[in-house]
């Protein structure tokens, strides 16, 4: 591929007490893409989200992002670099409407924060009700983003994620606790607003169909590093990767 | 959170309670007006408090520093130094906003208990400089005679005085929940990390709400020591951050005219209880633990529920 890289990782490396959780990955995305890490539990693939987006600081390495380092960077700052990202577990404003949770992310996102005299009740809101219709959250605008439904909540998290307008979105297990049918929903829409909004897209998941349904290359992460990266057919084939980890997974899928 | 949705019978009580407050003067005793300026008074230290624990879920034990440095500042510089009220009411206000910088910059780095503690931490702090050091605080005895303008010298001048000070400092204040900036610190409230993640700035978020807070404190605390003429170091005391707290609580911390309702509340009811027995503190303690099981969200949660109770069964 010669498209432009939009996130280039080199010799990143994670350790905590001693106890390594991400060893010199050198990594690449390029722009469009829909790549997922896969690999079992305790494999690094949390912390490797948290090293990129600036949760966690790494120990050496250096992440770019396009041509521009955001290595140690704080949150909030990476995020408006453009790297949105969902959480694993529900990840909400209780007590905030679903409106006002996905309109403080438009207010963020416009870097318009500290505007203390500025009512906030007319600001983006033909940005927030986009944002809402595109996940299909339209009619719960008004309810307790807390009292929502578990799968609604998921889509509420990418709702806000996807408010920050990213170049890149990351989706921490987008589909972890769903049912067949949520997570067959979850995922049409997730390839759907990747491809209306040209997004580069790094999933982690476990559920292999929904890897291999989404992603166009896929990067397994074993004890903190990546034993492999290819597409969905050459990881499928892979010896080393079916040895200690997708073997496994594909007979309890089948 | 409610929003200003429902604002047309929001717009009729707001007109009854100003009418009520402009007559106050002219329908009551000069006791009544007395006691109505300390009302308001304690409304607007309350209003502002509850900027940070409501909307920004940040407890501060250590609130009575900030309306303590405001009632010094002022008090200090036009007794000591003969300043006019006109110079001496903003430096004391901006003494209150500097040391809310300086303390909520340490303050929010920590987050929860810890946040509490240091803020109570810095409280005792400054009580205790205003206690030790006397050659400009007065120390134990306080400082007696703040010079008051002739046209404020009327009861009913200062109450007017202080009503257009605190209303154009709690309409500020309703703005500023209602902004941007106030939806940023709800979701802040909400969900630091969430908030983060979407490019919020928490800490600095935070820091601008503590100084806002701290400032209009420092306005009340300015008011306050006009109001009685004099200053003394128990408003530095922690008690008297616990006693803002239990307004906020009160009256209820998640409906932004709820504190002031408890600072309404919590005055009245002791001067009512005191005059006929010495219990009060027994009452208050009564008085809470029906608040937190029965009503947790405060008098104005439950005038609320009331209303919207009323308005489904119409």
């Amino acid at each position: 591929m010669t498209t432009a890289q939009v996130l280039s990782i080199r010799g990143l490396r994670k350790s905590f007490d001693g106890f390594v959780a991400v060893q010199d990955v050198d990594f690449a995305l390029a722009a469009g893409e829909r790549h997922a890490v896969i690999g079992p539990n305790g494999a690094g693939k949390t912390t490797f989200f948290n090293l990129i987006t600036g949760h966690l600081r790494p120990d050496a390495g250096e992440i770019l992002l396009g041509d521009r380092a955001i290595t140690g960077l704080p949150p909030h700052r990476i995020v408006r670099r453009g790297i949105a990202r969902s959480f694993q577990r529900i990840n909400i404003y209780p007590r905030l409407s679903v409106y006002e949770s996905v309109q403080a992310a438009h207010i963020a996102r416009a870097g318009r924060t500290f505007e203390l005299f500025t009512l906030a009740d007319r600001l983006y809101r033909d940005e927030t009700e986009a944002t809402l219709a595109a996940v299909g959250l339209t009619s719960d605008a008004d309810a307790p983003a807390g009292t929502l439904a578990y799968g609604k909540q998921k889509q509420l998290e990418l709702a806000i994620a996807l408010a920050a307008d990213p170049r890149l979105l990351l989706l921490d297990e987008p589909t972890a606790g769903m049912s067949p049918h949520e997570t067959a929903e979850a995922i049409q829409l997730v390839g759907r607003i990747a491809n209306e909004r040209k997004l580069t897209l790094l999933f982690t998941e476990h559920d292999m169909d929904v890897v291999f349904s989404i992603a166009d290359r896929v990067s397994v992460l074993h004890h903190g590093a990546i034993i492999a990266t290819g597409t969905p057919d050459q990881i499928r084939r892979d010896a080393e990767v079916r040895r200690v980890y997708l073997g496994k997974a594909i007979d309890e899928a089948a | 959170m409610s929003t200003a949705r429902g604002a047309p019978r929001s717009m009729w009580i707001l007109a009854a309670v100003l009418a009520a407050l402009l007559a106050v003067p002219a329908a009551g005793s000069l006791y009544v007006t007395y006691l109505a300026t300390e009302i308001l008074i304690f409304a607007l230290f309350a209003l502002a408090f509850n900027l940070l624990l409501g909307y920004g879920g940040l407890i501060s034990f250590g609130h009575a520093a900030y309306f303590a440095i405001g009632a010094y500042g002022c008090a200090v510089l036009s007794v000591k130094l003969s300043w006019p009220l006109a110079a001496a009411f903003p430096a004391g206000v901006a003494l209150a906003t500097v040391a809310a910088a300086i303390i909520g910059y340490f303050c929010v780095k920590l987050t929860e208990i810890y946040l509490a503690i240091l803020t109570l931490a810095f409280g005792q702090l400054v009580w205790a400089v205003a206690f030790k050091w006397s050659a400009v605080t007065g120390g134990d005895t306080g400082l007696i005679g703040v010079p008051v303008p002739a046209w404020l010298d009327e009861p009913a001048q200062f109450y007017y005085f202080a009503l257009a000070i605190v209303g154009a400092c709690v309409a500020l204040l309703w703005v500023v929940v209602h902004s941007a900036f106030g939806r940023t610190l709800a979701a802040t409230r909400e969900n630091a990390v969430r908030a983060e993640f979407v490019g919020i700035h928490v800490k600095r978020v935070q820091l601008v709400a503590f100084v806002i807070s701290g400032g209009i404190s420092g306005i009340a605390g300015a008011l306050h020591s006009i109001f009685n003429r004099s200053v003394f170091v128990e408003s530095a005391w922690w008690t008297q951050s616990a006693e803002v707290l239990i307004m906020a609580v009160l009256g209820g911390i998640h409906s932004f005219a709820g504190p002031a309702v408890g600072a309404a509340a919590l005055i009245l009811l002791e001067r009512l209880i005191r005059d006929v027995t010495e219990y009060w503190p027994t009452f208050l303690g009564a008085i809470l633990l029906v608040v937190l099981f029965v009503f947790p969200t405060g008098l104005a949660g439950m005038a609320r529920r009331r209303a919207a109770r009323s308005v489904e069964r119409a």
